[in-house]
């Protein structure tokens, strides 16, 4: 098992080195110049020198030499830099963003909490939905709750979150005036009424992003569950006289849990970065939104590092769920 | 033991064409013999949601084509004085901010969608089979070409999709006009990041068919490779295809309206269903039944195909057939 971690943990240096290299040759075609909003009246050698500090200009491999080394080498030691209050990075070169002239993982770092929030929640309540269905509609095939059931995940996988989002906007928010239909990201939370206002604005996103979740991981189950409820094991532990709910909750479960558990994994990195569209439906100041503000103010390097810690996390959620299938299967041990 | 051993004996993936009936339904034998795709329809019948998911989708697709015939309101007509009207008789769906029909918006918008949605599947669809085909038949070309698919699964696409609009906009723009740039920009977009589990599918079947008896037969009379993959191979993994392409149809025209509500799909005054959405995001608050319109036409058409699917699936699947 560990061979294998290992094996993986290399294989994954190259995917990444690769994807790196796609996402920065794409953005290499980009039309778009840094210098554009620079007034008229600024002389053509100042633009020059100005193009050179933002490290543009020199042979291509050398920008993403550079990049590398800025993300994978350079950024780490500000983060060391910051929990330790050692000065490893003193004077080096960030990644800069041609927008706010900050470096991007300052602003990285402000807007993840709003989407982890929003988003992780949607997750969870998402899964505490989808597991009893999927349950309960598989223990029960083809009974109503399970054509139900079935219904409900064809909508969400078919309702698109550009759809939801506005539709309980126009219901909960225009008509009914039940929630605010803008996240506010600046409310603090300190006291039971601002609480209770921070969970009234967190409704409206998580129900829309936990609908397509609760779709997708209740069918997961339910086949899962149907295809372990028909299997010698089962009819076994029936025949020695256990009870059904031991049967189905422990005997069944637990080995249909395998796959769920591992599709589940495969999620998490649409946390971060698949809610772009609720993100901006809802106003919610997350990743999904810098990322479409950067994309239309031409932003390069934000884009680029943004795209690339996408990456990152699907290939490390790759792995987990790779090693999580082995971990909880024995029959599958890679060696 | 590995992934592919687990694979290879998997019986639950024989094709339709090789299975036996079954040993208790011995009184088959009596009716004068049925071809495959008669049993499919039978199957494909009894799943009400499937039949009707059809039927609206063929609904749909007709209004949608040939409703300009009938309907004859030009699209982009401005009629100032009659903006923002609500349903009646002239303007069934009302008016927008500009006095434009929207009935007729919503059909050349739907045209639009569906005809993205149906390029981009066949371009997936093509590019994934070929994919699938290559990798499980030569096994030199396995093992690069499941890799490729592991790098494009592992790519994220609704940004890179972003990104791409973002670039290649203007230079074809330029070279095909704004419309047809932008209609085949998108279809390339979306039919390039969407092949890759229509490849993974037909891999599978194509190995599990590699080792059956008629293609050893097939081999032993000289048949070529090209013949091999377009008579024998091809026609077996049929139905994973066409599941892929009706759910590939879904995720195409979702991921076209997704493009266009977030601003980076067609241009503002070409409709689509996704950019009527948006534009009418706008008018929220006064007119909330634009809103409806466009989104009811994606979710309805989403939710047939993805029914059509459903029952597509069943039918073709010989374990559930005849049950």
């Amino acid at each position: 098992m560990l061979t294998f971690t290992i094996r993986r943990l290399v294989l994954a240096v190259p995917t990444l080195i690769f994807i790196s290299l796609v996402i920065f040759l794409l953005l290499q075609l980009a039309p778009g110049d840094p210098m554009a909003q620079v007034p008229l009246t600024v002389p053509p050698e100042v633009k020059e020198k100005m193009r050179e500090a933002l490290g543009l200009g020199q042979p291509l491999h050398i920008q993403y030499w550079k990049w590398l080394v800025q993300f994978f080498w350079i950024e780490p030691q500000v983060l060391i830099d910051h929990y330790l209050g050692t000065s490893f990075s003193q004077g080096d070169l960030r990644v800069i963003s041609w927008q706010t002239r900050s470096p991007v993982m300052d602003i990285v770092i402000q807007r993840i909490p709003q989407t982890l929030w929003v988003v992780g929640t949607a997750y969870v309540v998402g899964i505490l939905i989808a597991l009893p269905i999927g349950i309960y509609s598989a223990y029960r095939q083809y009974s109503w709750f399970d054509q139900a059931g079935t219904f409900v995940s064809m909508v969400g996988f078919s309702v698109p979150p550009f759809f939801s989002g506005v539709l309980v906007i126009v219901i909960f928010s225009v008509h009914l005036g039940w929630f605010p239909s803008i996240y506010d990201t600046t409310h603090v939370v300190d006291d039971w009424d601002s609480f209770v206002y921070q969970l009234r604005q967190m409704i409206m996103p998580v129900m829309v992003l936990a609908l397509q979740i609760t779709a997708q991981i209740s069918r997961f189950m339910r086949a899962s569950m149907l295809d372990n409820l028909n299997q010698d094991y089962v009819r076994t532990a029936r025949a020695k006289g256990l009870g059904e709910y031991t049967v189905v909750m422990v005997h069944v479960l637990r080995n249909s849990m395998i796959p769920v558990v591992t599709v589940i994994a495969l999620g998490v990195p649409s946390i971060f970065g698949g809610a772009i569209i609720t993100e901006q439906v809802f106003k919610v100041n997350g990743i999904g939104q810098l990322l479409i503000g950067a994309i239309q103010a031409n932003d390069l390097p934000m884009v680029q590092t943004l795209t690339f810690i996408f990456a990152v996390l699907i290939v490390l959620f790759n792995l987990i769920a790779d090693v999580l299938y082995g971990l909880l299967d024995p029959r599958i041990r890679y060696d | 033991m590995t992934d592919k051993e687990r694979f290879v004996p998997d019986e639950g993936l024989a094709p339709a064409s090789t299975v036996l009936p079954a040993a208790g339904e011995l009184d088959e034998f009596t009716k004068p013999p049925r071809s495959q795709w008669a049993n499919v329809w039978d199957q494909f019948k009894t799943h009400k949601g499937a039949l009707w998911g059809g039927i609206l989708f063929l609904l749909i697709v007709v209004t949608v084509f040939l409703g300009p015939y009938v309907w004859t309101i030009d699209p982009t007509h401005i009629d100032i004085r009659a903006r923002n009207q609500g349903p009646s008789l002239a303007h069934p769906f009302g008016t927008d901010q500009l006095g434009r029909d929207m009935l007729a918006r919503m059909m050349a918008g739907g045209r639009t969608s569906v005809s993205v949605g149906i390029a981009a599947m066949l371009l997936a669809l093509g590019l994934g089979s070929l994919i699938g085909v290559m990798a499980g038949f030569f096994k030199r070309l396995d093992g690069p070409l499941m890799r490729l698919t592991d790098l494009f699964l592992a790519l994220p696409l609704l940004p890179l999709l972003l990104v791409m609009m973002m670039l290649f906009r203007e230079p074809l723009n330029a070279t095909f006009g704004p419309e047809q740039g932008i209609f085949i920009l998108i279809v390339c977009a979306i039919g390039i990041t969407s092949w890759m589990p229509t490849a993974r599918i037909v891999r599978g079947d194509v190995l599990a068919l590699k080792e059956r008896e008629f293609v050893l037969a097939a081999r032993s009379m000289g048949t070529t490779n090209t013949k091999m993959i377009l008579r024998h191979i091809l026609p077996n993994v049929l139905s994973p295809i066409m599941v892929s392409a009706t759910l590939g149809i879904a995720t195409a025209i979702i991921t076209e309206s997704a493009l266009s509500f977030l601003g980076l799909g067609f241009p503002p005054d070409f409709p689509t269903w996704g950019r009527l959405l948006f534009d009418a995001t706008d008018y929220l608050q006064q007119y909330p039944e634009r809103v409806f319109w466009p989104g009811m036409a994606i979710s309805l058409t989403v939710l047939s195909v993805n029914y059509l699917g459903d029952g597509l699936r069943d039918a073709l699947d010989p374990r559930i057939r005849g049950r």
